[in-house]
């Protein structure tokens, strides 16, 4: 782990860059991240960010797909569209969360 | 936190540039516990942004044939794995010939399965194919089994013999189970 300057911010990283810290993140973080991967920011994109920092914080692991779209409510086929090839890291990294454990 | 220092921030590779990865699932197996390998991996897959193409044959057809998926069944025999969960004793190969036992094995496996938030294999398919896999039926299984495009998963893409499989398959990796 190390500090990283992300939007002018000094924020704990891991070495692939991903936060490590779930309280140092914020909206313009996330927004700095997905300019980072060459993801546009939209209210749909929100949605499911705003989901996985919601649900890591009662379930204290970041939600797979499936959990998104059965519990979050965004269907997969979008998931990919917003996301685009690896829709579960991606969204992982701009949430400022750990990349999800589970399989399914 | 001042024994650390502050670099630029890496940015992670989630491989956008690389392309062409493809793995072939061939699934051929009907029961319930040996659907479900081709099914999570596939998934694992194409979560990493890999070209999954799942190839159906024999009791595999089961596993996309609309009147059989919702209802594939776990036998205890023939399974010397077989434990209950928790436990390290096998059980006996007698009991999984007790009326009965098949659809409790089954029940007992759904509900494992239910509880780890792993969809049934009719809406596991249809997330697949929703996520981009491509859905292949094998000729000779069809006509063995005297099914029509119709009796199969709407997501299915085609009907193909052994060679059309094996040139669909080139370049790629390809599991059998």
């Amino acid at each position: 782990m190390s500090l990283a300057t992300i939007a002018g911010q000094d924020v704990h990283v891991d070495d692939e860059g991903f936060m490590t810290e779930y309280d140092e993140w914020t909206e313009e973080l996330g927004k700095q991240l997905a300019t980072n991967i060459g993801i546009d920011m939209t209210d749909r994109h929100w949605d499911a960010i705003h989901f996985l920092r919601d649900d890591y914080k009662t379930e204290n692991e970041t939600a797979t797909l499936r959990r998104v779209s059965s519990v979050g409510g965004i269907p997969t086929k979008e998931l990919f569209q917003l996301f685009p090839k690896k829709p579960a890291k991606k969204m992982a990294y701009i949430a400022g969360l750990p990349k999800p454990v589970g399989c399914v | 936190m001042t024994a650390l220092d502050t670099k630029p921030a890496v940015v992670p590779d989630f491989g956008d540039e690389s392309e062409g990865r493809k793995i072939c699932f061939i699934c051929s197996k009907g029961n319930l516990d040996m659907a479900y390998p081709g099914l999570i991996m596939a998934n694992g897959a194409l979560g990493e942004g890999v070209e999954v193409h799942l190839f159906f044959t024999f009791w595999g057809m089961d596993m996309i044939n609309k009147g059989t998926w919702d209802d594939l069944q776990f036998s205890m025999l023939g399974n010397t794995a077989m434990h209950m969960k928790g436990s390290t004793k096998h059980l006996p190969q007698g009991l999984g010939g007790l009326p009965g036992m098949t659809a409790f094995a089954t029940g007992m496996l759904k509900k494992q399965i239910a509880d780890l938030g792993v969809p049934e294999v009719p809406e596991f398919i249809q997330m697949l194919y929703d996520m981009g896999a491509h859905f292949w039926a094998c000729k000779l299984s069809v006509d063995m089994m005297g099914l029509e495009k119709e009796d199969m998963f709407d997501g299915v893409e085609g009907i193909i013999n052994v060679s059309e499989f094996i040139e669909l398959s080139e370049d790629s990796q390809v599991v059998f189970i």
